[in-house]
């Protein structure tokens, strides 16, 4: 059969992205039978340049590595250095940590919400998604001073207070999120269209999920229950009352629930922590690193976040491995998109958020009839299939 | 499972093939094993135990290459590090794991050509990272290894 069998490269550079990617899906007509990624061009040598540079120089860097998750990675670094020397973290500063990381969870599952919903043809919850996105960039500005690269953490705290005459502004703008939020759930979830679009497509099972130790949402949505947040806490977590939001099916429908359903959780958190926060200094000021190990753990909105430093008891580093969740979850594509159709690759490809579904540049290679695909094609194939759907339910 | 009880596990497992058992608090544990019983060590951690495989990372500590498997156990949210050292630095070699876990796919290729460790048994060491035309046998995460500087005339 292998002369059915043509090549689709895909990327690595398309405007949607943040990360270049390149994709190898081998279809046989519309079948994907085999995926290939290669990664790597956006490559930046930051663990050895992390190895030069000062403990607290490292944490700026790592905040670098994702534009999104700019909060994530310097808790988990300071988190690895704490883990070193034995820091004790003040209660103050660990309720900080714990706002600025569920605010980045919230715009980070907006994002993916608006780029999902423009993939299979949902303009309107592209623009509604990241609309509604503002007021959280908003209350991110109010408390660090900038929408992203928030150059807030440190080892041992944090560098900045929330203020007390900020608090209603964060109160008045999560609320008005909150509102939007509502319609949205509804206006996705009670969707016969997307219902059926969406179910039984990219399914990753739980045993898989297992296997290739997914994380995050992806690994919840397939009902294995992990959490960072929970499982091995920090923060102030423990302190609060949330839940962690775990569904059985596995497809993309579930990890968009899961992804709707965890937003509301986080806010509910934000609440509790600018309630409950208590009054104190917000950094124990560590003074020198001693030689050892240490790992730092956080829940990034895409799952768990893994750092592991080792000192000498210099200034800097003698080795800083950096784990983002997309790593893992990355490869279980091999479980959830061979089998599907080109017109879901897309959707499935975005459903566990890897720093985004790449389409540019692609083109179906077929030696027999020469036949070309663009990347337009790919998210035009996708919509074209909502759109069938939609006709199906008499919708225009 | 608490911390106490994984390593008892292991140790009672194992016997003298784990070389020290270290641990370091109530949530972080470090084992040192001899490359050769890397495999049976992630099988019975990972399948047996039922611990998750949180990522690999190699170490080069200029004289000896380690490579240290991190797995943790959610449950009691412990991390249990366990470290093979390879003393043979020009060519350091250790089996692959894959075949236990499909989640050290990816780190055994980005270990092979970052620190030029060799995984036996895995048959797939592409490049994952490196460009197409990095020279062979450069291994840029080794300390030996200088990153060039930019000449400023030329830019």
């Amino acid at each position: 059969m292998s002369n059915n069998r043509s090549t689709i490269p895909i990327g690595p550079y398309h405007p949607l992205q943040e990360e270049p990617e390149f994709w190898k899906l081998i279809v046989e007509g519309e079948t994907v039978v085999d995926v290939d990624v290669r990664i790597g061009y956006n490559h930046r040598g930051i663990e050895k340049i992390s190895e030069s540079k000062s403990f607290d120089q490292s944490l700026f860097i790592v905040e670098r590595i994702c534009g999104i998750c700019s909060s994530s990675h310097p808790i988990a670094c300071a988190q690895a250095i704490e883990d070193i020397c034995d820091i004790e973290v003040p209660e103050r500063a660990l309720y900080i940590r714990t706002i600025t990381q569920e605010l980045e969870r919230i715009h980070s599952h907006m994002l993916w919400l608006g780029l999902a919903g423009h993939f299979i043809g949902y303009n309107t919850v592209f623009m509604w998604a990241w609309k509604y996105r503002e007021p959280i960039c908003d209350i991110m500005e109010t408390i660090t001073g900038n929408r992203q690269n928030y150059a807030m953490h440190k080892a041992g705290g944090v560098r900045r207070d929330i203020e007390k005459e900020d608090v209603p502004y964060i109160l008045t703008k999560l609320d008005e999120f909150l509102k939007q939020l509502d319609m949205l759930k509804g206006a996705i979830l009670d969707d016969p269209v997307l219902h059926v679009r969406l179910k039984g497509i990219g399914v990753l099972t739980r045993e898989a999920a297992i296997e290739y130790s997914a994380l995050g949402p992806t690994a919840r949505a397939s009902g294995v229950d992990i959490d960072v947040r929970r499982d091995h806490p920090y923060g102030a977590y423990s302190k609060l009352k949330w839940n962690v939001i775990t569904q059985k099916e596995g497809d993309v429908f579930a990890k968009t629930v899961v992804r709707i359903l965890e937003m509301f959780e986080s806010a509910g958190i934000v609440r509790q922590c600018l309630d409950r926060m208590p009054e104190g200094p917000i950094d124990s000021k560590p003074k020198d690193i001693p030689p050892g190990e240490g790992i730092g753990v956080i829940e990034a909105p895409r799952g768990e976040c893994f750092h592991y430093i080792k000192s000498d008891g210099t200034n800097s580093p003698v080795r800083h491995k950096v784990r983002a969740p997309t790593y893992m979850n990355f490869p279980t594509f091999r479980e959830t998109v061979i089998g599907q159709t080109i017109s879901d690759a897309t959707i499935i490809m975005a459903a566990i958020d890897p720093c985004y579904c790449c389409t540019e540049r692609m083109a179906i290679v077929d030696t027999n009839d020469k036949e070309l695909l663009k990347a337009e094609d790919l998210i035009r194939l996708s919509q074209e299939k909502t759109r069938k759907i939609k006709e199906g339910f008499g919708i225009r | 499972m608490t911390i106490d009880n994984i390593l008892k596990n292991i140790n009672d497992r194992f016997g003298d093939r784990v070389l020290k058992t270290e641990k370091k608090s109530s949530r972080r544990a470090y084992l040192d094993i001899y490359p050769k019983d890397i495999v049976d060590m992630a099988r019975y951690i990972f399948k047996d135990l039922g611990l998750r495989f949180n990522i690999a990372s190699a170490v080069d500590d200029f004289d000896r290459i380690e490579i240290l498997y991190h797995f943790s156990y959610d449950p009691s949210g412990v991390i249990i590090s366990v470290r093979a050292i390879l003393n043979d630095r020009d060519n350091p070699c250790i089996d692959t794991i894959t075949h236990v876990t499909k989640a050290a796919w990816w780190i055994e290729r980005e270990m092979h050509e970052l620190f030029g460790v060799k995984f036996e048994g895995n048959e797939d060491l592409r490049r994952l990272l490196l460009p197409d035309d990095w020279p062979n046998g450069v291994y840029p995460m080794r300390k030996s290894f200088v990153v060039p500087k930019r000449d400023s005339r030329r830019a």
